[in-house]
């Protein structure tokens, strides 16, 4: 393969009426989004199939995408859940041992539209001061019917995200040596959270979104794990009054990411939308214990306000060292403790993954005293 | 944490002349480091031999000690400043190695000193072989299979144990000096004697050969605290086996997974974190492109090149946060100055790609072996940014000035696939990218050439676009779109126009985007700007928003670092800089060095990280609207641009366009000298052989040859005989018959060298300055002694007039470099060049006058007169300053060593004395002789020059060195009565000369040769052989008499002062 000399053209409508025009990659069609934007210069591919990014047209900020191609190793989970896709360059020659195919080719596979060929730092640096915003990236020529194509895009949001990606049945995943069993509780979790914990010897047991704290007891784990996801954390009202209950069983729980956001809400604390949230794979985070800062990998566009959490319930253990928002919570009231970012990485640095030490800590203790 | 309480005063251990491996990045971060030291508060005392840095300026430190950097000077400076701290890992292999031998000598303690930025456990554990294995090891990093040896025999052993091919790496050497692949147990041993022989600690590693393997680089820094960052990835072009230096390096690396990006960038960690560096750290993988094995590769503790580099491809000042960390503050307290709002523990997300293109010397080096392996050859390189790869090497092959402006080289076009993939077998050489280029150009597969050179097939990929591209220029109409392609590409208008055969349908300005360490995620206030084709313009709206109303100029930088025009060049344009500011000016840089300070990006008010050709400056300026531009200082890249901007009606501050060229074309400086009464030597301009021969007969011999294309003594010889220009005629011609020879009568008197500043009506001449080598060695291979010591008055006075008339008659603006001969009593006129020079810094350090400073504020109008300077020649000051060359012959095979008036070294240092003979003194042991004041001495001068050797052998007689010579010099000697021992030549079998040389028993050679280049010739093996064999090595009958009188004079560096120069 080579120059990719001319292809289809497509377009990004904005809502505040901005348009770009680029060619097209993936599928064709129109498709309306959330627009984000992310840092990470490597991990496309778990960029794609991670859930949490369910509704949003996603912008790699790093120019060449795809030079190594899609593996069947590295998915996050089983499909795609971005709605869009738009990069500066895609690569049809990709290059790495394990490549099985070329990104263009995956995307069209899972009918995800996608976008090339446009200013993609003019893209972001306008998400950064506006805020993201709704957005449609369509393969047929926008010019003619705006006014109605905006009208759709301004009328869209995101909804029932957890309910749309979690999983409806029950699975048990078991490792070699069984140590702990975990109860996973799906919003849309990335595969690597279960192997993180397999990889410590943890039997994880996958549950929908919904299950209840009776459902979980009744499983008998060792360790709770609320995963991530998408979507308005303060809009998933059912499983914020669950996790209400899980707390109280009294076995530990950990969360990450939207699970760190639920537990707070369901804890009494306060989320807020972030102007353009956190995406990238370079993102600081204080270890307030131990004042160390840390690389992580981040994905969240709602934070939790770290003032609104009542200090006997919990103290905020985590700070983001550029904006100082609330990255991390540990309770006192009961034995939980959440992150904002991702120790699973996956993509990104690998440098929290003691994180899931404490987790297997906690449940040490906890058997102990069982 | 903060500033450490404990440090107020601290000793900056640079790191000398410019060699091949340690080049002008480390006057890069040494000058971040003075600066992040001074906005401290702290006191800072500098060290460092090399007189054109721009550390070694006043405003950088508040000691100045421009002298040699031995353990016993080192010494004596932290004797008489005190300082309380050394800092330790700015100054290169150089600054790192004396500051470890300081430490651990029990020195440093003894004298209450504090070492920063390193302890020796940490470089013991990096450094030492073994100690890095077992470390390696402990942690679970795997590691090449090796063993370190200190014999050849063993060694052997080893190699049989791991089977060929095996790499052989010195212990403690520069730039991998010494080095090299061994396919079998012959080339082993030859390599491992040599390995050993040039390490200090005689130890060499043998290592199985993992060449093809992907080459992979970190770099990290890490703080007190045990916080850890990577700041940046960099993927090697070319795969395992070539040095780094050598590669083309992509930034980040482009064919990694997350999964392969991970595994290696937490390796990069869990080795910085083990070996507790405080500061930046430089780890390199080997990657296998077919699983996820990997192999740490080396570690370097300190900042490098490879750290400067990724330091300009991502915005983050590495060298200036290891510093911060050195004293004390920790990553989580040093705000990221680029975005003023977070900190420097993140790590950058780049938007854009970056290449490295190194600069070799081959193109000086016509006899030098071009193979690239272990041991690094090139002296400098250039970086381009792009938002693609194809466009960011488009960039990068028009920076390196190799006459191109694409990946087209003619001499692989006319080749066949056969002849060219024959060649690439051969191994890797230089021009290996366009070797590939032309393969790929005639249809050969990438998978083809992939087996052949284990080049990333992404890579070859990319390349391979560039050919369709090419190709599709090529066919059929020039439409607006494969026009847009080609310039997003990063094709210029006129070569799209060439390719194609047609005009181009539209032009499109360049936009610039922004360097900012965060691609976009928060709001930066970087000046910092590349070019490319969108739709954006961040430099036009940051322009826009900083605008105060101050007038625009652009000041073009000097690009890669050659032999020939090197960091002095940076000197003069940072100068320029902080005047013009100085002066209320907007000031912008551009320039494609990354190892300069001229692009460290708070350096300007804008930097404009590009190519220097006249179509990319087009688009700056479009963008800039500046009120002029400056080209003085940037040496002959920034020179060459003057035409084309003065066409455009741009404003050229300074000596104008037509004054430049008046100087550069032969015919009409010849005009000139005329009109001024000032004679030169006699010369013409043939095309042909036979036309040489004719008037080279007439002229008599010796004569001076040169084609006319170039200035500054490329491709330049002395022809003694029909033969010499015969030999030269076919090789000039080969290359490039469309261009004239330029034949000169050769005088054989003594060089002087004159900077001067004019205002158009005064003129002021900072110093005279003399060269102790005759006429024909290069001014810039020439010592060269401030003021002159041997002019009549007489003498004197005519280059004053002559500087005077020529400074006027050129309309001379700034600054001017005129190279003048003295021949029996008269002054002749060699060359004029009405810019900058490489000795402007120091000549401005030694007088203290600022040159440039004063050039560039003549340049807007003020007068010598209003500043403060009478006409005419500066009194001369009570030191005496030598500048002594230095060479990296080590580095660069089967080149002769033999100085004459093409240039060869890379380098240069300073001696600063009360006499003539301590400062020779001093330069001579900064620039690494070894005084021995006892031994042997083997001397094989030719025939014109045995008479003039009488005195210069009597003297090392006298000494009670041992006389050695071959047959027709010994016997002269003799016939001299100066006792010499015979040796038989090369050719006369064994023992002979080489043998001489290998037995140890010889510390100084003396040898001139009427013919030299070939590497086959008896002359260039004993010079070689002197080089491998570290044997001080004369070449010309001056420097050898100056040597002899300082060895003479009796005086060593413990008799003589150290300067603080800001005394002065």
């Amino acid at each position: 393969m080579a120059l990719i000399k001319d292809s289809t053209p497509a377009w990004l409508v904005l809502a505040n009426g901005q348009v770009f025009q680029g060619k097209s990659f993936g599928a064709k069609g129109t498709v309306i989004g959330e627009v984000v934007f992310t840092t990470g210069m490597t991990a496309y591919q778990e960029t794609l199939t991670d859930p949490s990014y369910y509704g949003q047209i996603v912008t790699q900020t790093f120019p060449l995408i795809g030079n190594y191609g899609v593996n069947s190793q590295d998915f996050e989970s089983t499909q795609s859940y971005v709605s869009g896709y738009i990069v500066r360059e895609w690569c049809n020659a990709p290059s790495n041992f394990r490549s099985e195919d070329s990104i263009d080719h995956f995307l069209k596979r899972l009918n995800i539209i996608g976008l090339w060929g446009i200013d993609t730092r003019c893209l972001t640096r306008m998400l950064r001061e506006a805020g993201v915003m709704n957005g449609a990236i369509t393969t047929e020529d926008p010019a003619g019917r705006m006014e109605t194509l905006l009208t759709q895009i301004r009328a869209y949001s995101v909804r029932d995200a957890v309910k749309t990606v979690t999983g409806t049945e029950t699975h048990t995943y078991t490792p070699e040596n069984i140590k702990y069993r975990v109860v996973l509780l799906d919003f849309g979790y990335k595969r690597y959270i279960r192997k993180s914990l397999m990889n410590r010897g943890c039997e994880v047991i996958v549950v929908p979104a919904n299950t209840t704290a009776e459902e979980i007891y009744a499983l008998d784990p060792d360790g709770i794990m609320l995963s991530n996801g998408p979507g308005d954390p303060a809009e998933a009202t059912e499983v914020i009054a669950n996790i209400r209950e899980i707390v109280k069983l009294g076995i530990p729980v950990f969360g990450i990411c939207l699970g760190h956001q639920l537990t707070a809400l369901a804890m009494g604390a306060k989320t807020e939308k972030l102007k353009y949230g956190h995406r990238g794979a370079n993102q600081p985070v204080i270890d307030l214990a131990s004042g160390k800062t840390y690389v992580t990998s981040q994905n969240h566009g709602y934070a939790v306000v770290g003032e609104s959490l009542d200090p006997s319930v919990g103290e905020v253990s985590h700070i983001n060292a550029n904006d100082k928002t609330c990255e991390g919570i540990r309770y006192n009231s009961v034995n939980a403790f959440t992150v904002q970012f991702h120790p699973e990485a996956h993509g990104g640095p690998l440098d929290t993954a003691y994180l899931f030490d404490e987790f297997t800590g906690r449940m040490d203790a906890y058997k102990e005293g069982k | 944490m903060g500033l450490r309480k404990d440090i107020k005063k601290v000793l900056v251990i640079g790191s000398g002349p410019i060699v091949i491996g340690q080049a002008a990045e480390f006057d890069y971060a040494g000058a971040q480091a003075c600066r992040a030291l001074k906005q401290e508060g702290l006191e800072v005392v500098l060290i460092n031999s090399n007189p054109a840095t721009i550390m070694t300026d006043k405003a950088m430190a508040d000691h100045i000690y421009i002298e040699p950097l031995t353990l016993d000077t080192v010494k004596r400076v932290i004797e008489i400043e005190k300082p309380d701290s050394v800092l330790s890992t700015l100054g290169g292999q150089t600054g790192l190695t004396l500051s470890m031998q300081l430490a651990a000598e029990g020195f440093l303690e003894s004298h209450n000193v504090k070492l920063l930025g390193a302890n020796p456990e940490t470089i013991h554990k990096a450094e030492d072989r073994q100690a890095f294995k077992d470390t390696m090891e402990k942690i679970g990093e795997p590691c090449i299979p090796s063993k370190v040896v200190e014999t050849v025999e063993d060694a052997v052993d080893f190699a049989g144990e791991i089977s060929y091919p095996v790499i052989v790496r010195p212990a403690f050497t520069l730039g991998g000096t010494g080095g090299g692949i061994a396919n079998n147990e012959e080339e082993l041993r030859d390599i491992a004697t040599n390995g050993l022989r040039l390490s200090p600690i005689t130890q060499i590693l043998v290592e199985k050969c993992i060449s093809g393997w992907k080459e992979i680089e970190f770099e990290v820094i890490r703080d007190s605290k045990g916080n850890v960052i990577t700041v940046c990835s960099m993927e090697n072009f070319d795969p395992v086996g070539v040095h780094t230096g050598d590669s083309i390096v992509i930034a980040p690396a482009v064919t990694l997974s997350d999964r392969e990006y991970q595994m290696l960038r937490t390796a990069s960690l869990n080795i910085i974190s083990e070996l507790k560096v405080e500061g930046g750290c430089n780890c390199q993988f080997a990657l296998h492109p077919e699983s996820m094995e990997y192999a740490v590769i080396e570690v370097n503790p300190r900042v490098s090149r490879s750290s400067a580099l990724a330091s300009k491809a991502t915005g983050y000042p590495i060298a200036k946060v290891a510093t911060r960390i050195a004293i004390g503050y920790t990553l989580d307290e040093i705000i990221n100055q680029v975005t003023g709002k977070t900190y420097a523990c993140f790590e950058p997300a780049l938007d854009y790609v970056v290449i490295k293109f190194p600069k070799w010397a081959f193109d000086k080096f016509v006899y030098a072996k071009r193979t690239l392996g272990t041991q690094m050859k090139a002296t400098g390189e250039v970086m381009a940014i792009g938002t693609s790869f194809e466009q960011a090497m488009m960039k990068a092959v028009r920076s390196i000035e190799l006459g191109v402006d694409s990946l087209n080289m003619k001499k692989f076009e006319e080749m066949t696939v056969d002849e060219l993939l024959g060649h690439l077998r051969k191994g890797v050489e230089d021009e290996r990218a366009f070797e590939v280029f032309a393969l790929l150009k005639k249809g050969v597969s990438i998978e083809q050439i992939h087996e052949i050179t284990l080049i990333d097939e992404w890579f070859l990929d990319k390349l391979l676009n560039l050919v369709e591209l090419e190709q599709w220029l090529a066919d059929g109409t020039l439409t607006e779109e494969k026009y847009l392609t080609a310039k997003q590409y990063g094709y210029l208008d006129s070569t799209i126009e060439r390719m194609s055969g047609q005009k181009c349908p539209t032009h499109r300005n360049a936009v610039y985007k922004m360097v900012d360490t965060c691609a976009g995620e928060f709001k930066a206030e970087t000046p910092y700007f590349y070019s490319t084709y969108d739709s954006e313009n961040e430099a036009r709206q940051f322009i826009d928003r900083t605008e105060k109303g101050k007038k625009k100029v652009i000041v073009f930088g000097s690009g890669p670092i050659r032999i020939g025009q090197g960091i002095e060049f940076d000197y003069c344009s940072v100068h320029c800089v902080w005047t013009l500011k100085e002066l209320g000016y907007e000031a912008v840089i551009c320039n494609n060095n990354p190892e300069t300070v001229s692009t460290d990006f708070d350096t300007g008010d804008r930097l404009y990280f590009d190519p220097l050709t006249p179509e990319d400056v087009d688009n700056i300026i479009a963008t800039e609207q500046p009120y002029g531009v400056v080209v003085q200082f940037g040496g002959q890249t920034a020179i060459k641009l003057t035409r084309h901007l003065s066409d455009c009606g741009v404003n050229i501050l300074g000596t104008s366009a037509d004054d430049i060229d008046a100087a550069e074309d032969r015919e009409r400086f010849d005009e000139l000298l005329e009109q001024c009464g000032i004679p030169r030597p006699q010369g013409y301009t043939v095309m042909t052989t036979s036309e040489a021969v004719v008037v080279a007969e007439k002229l008599g011999y010796p004569v001076l040859l040169r084609p006319s294309y170039v200035l500054g003594g490329q491709n330049m010889i002395i022809a003694h005989s029909r033969q010499d220009v015969e030999e030269y005629m076919e090789i000039i011609t080969s290359h490039m018959i469309e261009n004239p020879v330029l034949i000169d009568k050769y005088m054989m008197g003594t060089e002087v060298e004159v900077d001067a500043i004019c205002d158009g009506k005064d003129f002021l001449i900072p110093g005279i300055m003399e060269h102790i080598e005759r006429a024909g060695v290069h001014s810039g291979d020439s010592i060269s002694i401030y003021p002159a010591q041997n002019l009549s008055k007489k003498v004197r006075e005519t280059i004053i007039e002559y500087t005077k008339r020529l400074s006027l008659a050129l309309h001379v603006v700034g600054l001017v470099n005129i190279q003048y001969v003295v021949y029996r009593g008269e002054v002749y006129v060699i060359e004029v060049n009405p810019r900058s020079s490489r000795t402007v810094p120091y000549i401005s350090k030694v007088t203290g006058i600022p040159m440039v400073d004063i050039a560039t504020k003549i340049m807007f109008g003020a007068t010598l007169q209003e500043l403060g300077y009478a006409s005419g020649l500066y009194p001369e000051g009570d030191y005496v300053a030598v500048k002594v060359p230095v060479f990296s012959f080590e580095k660069l095979q089967d080149v002769d060593t033999m100085l004459g008036p093409e240039m060869k070294s890379t380098g240069e240092c300073l001696g600063i004395g009360h006499s003539f003979e301590d400062a020779l003194l001093k330069g001579l042991v900064a620039a690494g002789y070894d005084l021995k004041r006892e031994g042997g001495v083997l001397i094989s001068v030719r025939d014109s020059e045995k008479k003039e050797m009488i005195p210069i052998a009597e003297k090392f007689s006298r000494m009670g060195f041992d006389l050695y010579a071959t047959s027709g010099t010994a016997s002269y000697l003799n016939r001299n009565m100066i006792a010499t021992n015979t040796v038989r030549k090369i050719s006369e079998g064994s023992p002979n000369t080489i043998d001489l040389l290998e037995s140890g028993k010889i510390h100084y050679m003396i040898s001139t040769s009427a013919k030299g280049r070939m590497p086959a010739r008896d002359s260039v093996k004993m010079r070689r052989k002197s080089i491998e064999r570290s044997i001080c090595s004369l070449t010309a009958v001056d420097t050898a008499n100056a040597l002899a009188n300082v060895l003479l004079s009796g005086r060593s560096m413990d008799d003589v002062e150290l300067v603080d120069i800001t005394k002065i």
